[in-house]
């Protein structure tokens, strides 16, 4: 019981200490200050762009994952699940080598269109994608698995085409679990730092998300702007937990 | 350490005897100790009485920029103080400033600028600081200057892809005041948390071009290539140093402040490429 509540205490400690600090009086006036609503605005663009990634390129990959036998499966499953785990200022410097301006495709982009993703609110996104996309790909391979198939068999003897089968019965089947790992998906994406601030760069308006501003106000002593920001960033993650309560705490 | 000439030699004795000069009573553990005297040079008779060299744990915070420069004099200080644990925090002078005033345990500070030690004086946090070094700004380009930049002007070029430090941090506010001074309208890409991530923007191939000190494009070697800014445009860097108030090791952070002004450190600043302090 004793280390239970050690438990609770490192991780619901901090959250109080943060809540202790906020300055509730001037709470709004520090939000809606430029750089901390250009901050907000860019954040929840980017990780609402990131989600749009992971679900146009994460959710086929899911089902391929989840329907298709073929030799080196278990092994790409491993590495789409990496950023996962990898640390993110790891993720940031593998992006640069690969989409930074000598990066191995970046640089053929850049010769090509003239496109950066580095410096750019593109570069942003990608690095949040990047590091939370894997979030879909699990929860969406995972749903489609464990289906139950029969619909879909029924369709198909319907004579439903296969992109019909996807759109009107599988999809709709695993909408509650999809719904889960979008939110996730979404959540991580909003909290990344480590790749934004590594691949991405930091300038307000462009780069300058949320977390990134956060750092920096804490830095140089702006201590005020610093916790409003990660209020907004605890309430949102609340949120989405007290949202994913059942499917993702609760028995499955 | 390079050959001693004569002057070195003698520098390097006071240095020394400034340190044996103080009896260290107290490691980091806080238990005091009587020190037998142990002289550990003769070359220049001491106007002080000797004593031990310097011991206990040494936390110095200092300035990105100072990196080089403090860590080469490491060795040499730790040659003659084998019993002193030097430890270096670096990083841009303002995110250490917060540092110090959330209490982090530092003995010394070592701040690119004035207005960042002034936070520490103002909140009664450090003693008297002491000026130890000036340096001057340059522009840091990839090796051939492709982009052909000459001057500050040049980074206005919309061509041009220029990274600066962020707000707080020394190096960018004294590159924003020469830049408005000058009516130079640069639009960085990124503002980045130190002159060595600035830095690394540019030795990576991400920017075109940043503004650091001379010391740190000469630290980089020949991954940059530096383009001068000329002395009319710089402005008046001085690094001040202090000893932490919070300090539990005292004689050693006042002998590095010492070794910093006029010693072995002031030695490696010089190595270099900083000024000196007057």
């Amino acid at each position: 019981m004793v280390l239970a509540a050690g438990a609770v205490v490192i991780i619901v400690l901090p959250l109080i200490g943060l809540l202790a600090r906020v300055s509730w009086s001037t709470l709004w006036s520090e939000l809606s200050a430029h750089d901390a609503y250009v901050a907000l605005r860019l954040s929840l663009e980017t990780s609402l762009g990131a989600l749009a990634i992971a679900l146009v390129v994460g959710l086929p990959l899911a089902w391929v994952l989840a329907r298709r036998r073929f030799p080196g499966r278990s092994v790409l499953r491993g590495l789409v699940t990496l950023p996962m785990v990898l640390p993110p200022v790891v993720g940031g410097i593998a992006l640069l080598y690969a989409f930074g301006r000598r990066g191995v495709a970046g640089q053929l982009i850049y010769h090509l269109t003239g496109w950066r993703f580095v410096f750019n609110t593109s570069g942003a996104m990608l690095a949040e994608a990047f590091v939370s996309m894997p979030f879909l790909i699990v929860t969406a391979e995972a749903a489609f698995r464990s289906m139950d198939r029969r619909g879909e068999e029924a369709a198909a003897t319907l004579g439903a085409g296969p992109a019909y089968r996807f759109r009107r019965v599988t999809l709709p089947a695993v909408a509650p679990a999809l719904a889960a790992g979008a939110a996730l998906t979404w959540a991580r994406a909003l909290g990344e730092f480590g790749a934004t601030i590594t691949f991405a760069g930091n300038l307000p308006g462009a780069t300058q998300t949320t977390p990134l501003l956060i750092y920096l106000d804490i830095e140089s002593g702006h201590e005020a702007t610093a916790l409003a920001l990660s209020l907004v960033l605890l309430v949102v993650s609340l949120a989405v937990l007290v949202g994913l309560r059942d499917r993702w705490l609760g028995s499955p | 350490m390079a050959r001693l000439t004569s002057n070195r030699r003698t520098a390097l004795a006071t240095a020394l005897a400034a340190f044996s000069v103080i009896v260290v009573a107290c490691g980091s553990s806080g238990s005091r100790q009587g020190m037998a005297s142990n002289v550990t040079s003769t070359t220049a008779p001491s106007a002080t009485s000797a004593g031990a060299t310097v011991t206990g744990g040494l936390d110095v915070f200092a300035a990105a920029s100072l990196t080089g420069a403090f860590s080469s004099a490491k060795t040499g200080l730790m040659r003659a103080n084998p019993e002193l644990d030097l430890t270096y925090n670096f990083a841009g002078s303002n995110a250490l400033v917060t540092q110090i005033q959330q209490g982090a345990p530092a003995d010394v500070f070592a701040s690119a600028d004035q207005t960042n030690m002034n936070k520490l004086v103002t909140a009664g946090l450090v003693e008297t600081p002491v000026t130890f070094a000036r340096n001057k700004l340059e522009i840091a380009v990839a090796p051939g200057n492709p982009k052909h930049i000459s001057s500050l002007a040049d980074l206005a070029h919309p061509g041009v892809s220029v990274v600066l430090e962020a707000e707080g941090v020394p190096a960018g506010d004294y590159t924003r005041s020469v830049l408005s001074s000058h009516h130079i309208t640069v639009s960085p890409m990124s503002l980045e948390t130190d002159v060595k991530a600035a830095l690394a923007k540019v030795t990576s191939g991400e920017a075109d071009a940043t503004v650091v000190y001379v010391t740190d494009v000469r630290a980089a070697g020949r991954s940059v290539a530096g383009v001068s800014i000329p002395d009319s445009l710089q402005p008046d860097i001085g690094y001040p140093i202090a000893v932490v108030k919070a300090t539990r090791n005292h004689r050693a952070a006042q002998a590095f402040v010492d070794s910093a002004v006029s010693g072995e450190v002031q030695e490696a600043l010089e190595a270099a490429g900083f000024l000196p302090p007057h």
